[in-house]
């Protein structure tokens, strides 16, 4: 791989351990997928909540931050992903001490190399939106596959360690969605059947990245009848990266890489397109049905809740009352909690009986040890990604519009 | 007599070990039971299967981002497979498998590394010559 003087230096260690291990770690991932280069990337955003980096990632975490201040300093802006645990909600959800602990080490590791605590995963929404050819070190998918294809910025997934080693360096090696000719649709999907819900925007995501399944091709899609919003489309990525691992796709005349279809297959022949029918979409949910099912839990998450899904769970819910044996949560970033708490519709939310989460995401909050604890089977979201995801954490999910998760959790069972 | 199979330079160290083979995929974080050391997922067609110590061969790597410092976290508490033979992988396990040092390696050139190597057979996985030899045959 080609490094420029800056690099070398560091790949030295005259920048310090800590940069050193950054550039041996992405030359070492550069070269597994032929970069020729690093490219110089604007933003970091990692992902690390306790339960991915477990205790040995902690420690790893308070190694680095115990590096000189200079050598351990990141060197772009860089942000991260949702965290375990919500210091003033753990109690009730029956989180345990160690946890916390943990977490709390954590959040002092990387405070001590500069990094912005935003616990959030929309921060396309809330942050500092990606603009279009900008090179970024994201992770979480949804994060990716969002600012790749609605603002056509560029980042691979980068995982914990990967988007840390190019906060550090303020590069990321060069291969992947970084470069033009990854861009360029592969596959070709038809819609004969309009998603209406944000649910249903979840669902053809999945849809999509089940036929998909590949980090390596980018999906076309056509036939939508009016451009969606940012909502719709935050749900519709999370779930095609979370079921196809998915980190590209384009909309002809809505997203920017394909102003027409030619253009989304960069002038190349257009593949035949696969229709996407009402049945497809009955099928997907019907994977996830279980009517009349007592409901346990019932979760507005993954992604977090822009400010106006706030507002449609706190409509929604406005005098009803949750079930006593049923929990339900709306789960949000610190932002968008304080103005939810500032307009009213955190008040509204909990007058219902309903809790509001700030700066994690259900799935990455011991979901498992929280089933355990409070006795939590059947799960009720309007979140495709979550679906897909839970039933590995011991849970019967379904998928419903957000009405009826509404509904759901003021009967206390699937309605 | 051994045979070779030759794919594209991967990451960690040279290592020789016992065959795991399926036709299907991995993840770390939604297929494994990572204190006992087994497949858990039960649709995935490891199920029940001891990994430790094993060189899994498998489709391709799959998952979210947490899947990157799981496989260091799998690595220094002893219960890990020894090395991860695929057709292909995502960035995240690559990543993954640089930051514990973990060997993988990817992309042969042969259309499917399952069909090739049966469970059981004693392979020899060399990243930085990019080949797979297989010493002994199971069967």
């Amino acid at each position: 791989m080609k490094l420029d003087d800056e690099t070398e230096a560091m790949l030295a260690g005259e920048h310090g351990a800590v940069r050193r291990w950054a550039v041996e770690h992405q030359v070492m991932v550069g070269r597994f997928f032929d970069a020729v280069d690093l490219v110089p990337v604007g933003q970091a955003h990692i992902m690390a909540d306790t339960e991915a980096t477990g205790p040995t990632g902690v420690d790893f975490m308070e190694e680095l931050a115990r590096a000189p201040h200079a050598d351990r300093k990141v060197k772009i802006p860089t942000i991260t992903d949702p965290r375990g645990v919500d210091f003033k909600a753990y109690e009730r959800l029956k989180q345990t001490q160690s946890m916390v602990d943990l977490e709390a080490r954590l959040i002092k590791a990387f405070e001590a190399l500069g990094v912005l605590m935003t616990n959030t995963c929309i921060n396309y929404q809330t942050i500092l939106p990606p603009v279009r050819g900008e090179h970024l070190a994201f992770g979480d998918t949804g994060v990716v596959i969002y600012s790749n294809s609605v603002l056509g910025a560029r980042s691979n997934f980068e995982g914990g360690p990967s988007a840390l080693a190019a906060a550090l360096t303020g590069r990321t090696p060069r291969y992947g969605y970084h470069l033009d000719e990854k861009r360029v649709g592969t596959l070709h999907f038809e819609l004969k059947h309009q998603p209406t819900d944000l649910s249903d925007w979840g669902a053809l995501g999945g849809i999509v990245g089940r036929k998909t399944d590949s980090y390596w091709r980018v999906p076309v899609i056509t036939g939508l009848e009016r451009a969606p919003n940012s909502d719709e489309l935050k749900h519709f990525g999370a779930a095609a990266a979370s079921f196809g691992s998915v980190a590209l796709f384009h909309i002809p005349g809505v997203t920017p890489e394909a102003p027409d279809l030619h253009a989304a297959f960069n002038g190349g022949a257009v593949p035949a397109a696969e229709p996407i029918t009402a049945d497809d979409f009955d099928a997907f949910y019907e994977g996830y049905a279980a009517r009349g099912d007592k409901v346990d839990v019932v979760v507005f998450s993954a992604p977090q809740l822009s400010l106006l899904e706030m507002e449609q769970v706190a409509t929604l819910m406005d005098g009803r009352r949750v079930h006593p044996d049923t929990t339900l949560m709306a789960v949000t970033s610190p932002e968008i909690k304080a103005a939810s708490d500032r307009m009213g519709l955190t008040r509204r939310i909990e007058a219902a009986g309903g809790l509001v989460l700030e700066g994690v995401c259900f799935y990455q909050s011991y979901a498992r040890e929280m089933a355990e604890a409070n006795g939590w089977s059947r799960l009720v979201t309007n979140s495709a990604k979550l679906v897909n995801i839970i039933g590995g954490y011991g849970y019967k999910p379904t998928l419903a519009t957000m009405e009826r998760c509404v509904e759901s959790a003021c009967a206390g069972k699937v309605s | 007599m051994s045979r070779v199979l030759r794919c594209h330079p991967g990451i960690g160290p040279k290592v020789e070990g016992e065959a795991l083979v399926a036709s299907d995929n991995f993840s770390a974080r939604y297929d494994l039971d990572r204190i006992k050391g087994v497949f858990s997922r039960p649709a995935h067609k490891l199920f029940g299967e001891s990994y430790r110590n094993k060189i899994l061969v498998l489709n391709t790597a799959k998952g979210g981002v947490a899947s990157a410092w799981m496989l260091r976290e799998m690595l220094q508490s002893g219960v890990t497979p020894k090395a991860l033979v695929f057709n292909t992988v995502n960035t995240i396990l690559a990543q993954g498998a640089a930051f514990a040092g973990l060997t993988m390696v990817d992309r042969f050139d042969c259309a499917d590394v399952t069909k090739e190597i049966s469970s059981g057979d004693l392979i020899e996985v060399d990243p930085s010559e990019g080949y797979v030899r297989i010493s002994l045959r199971s069967r």
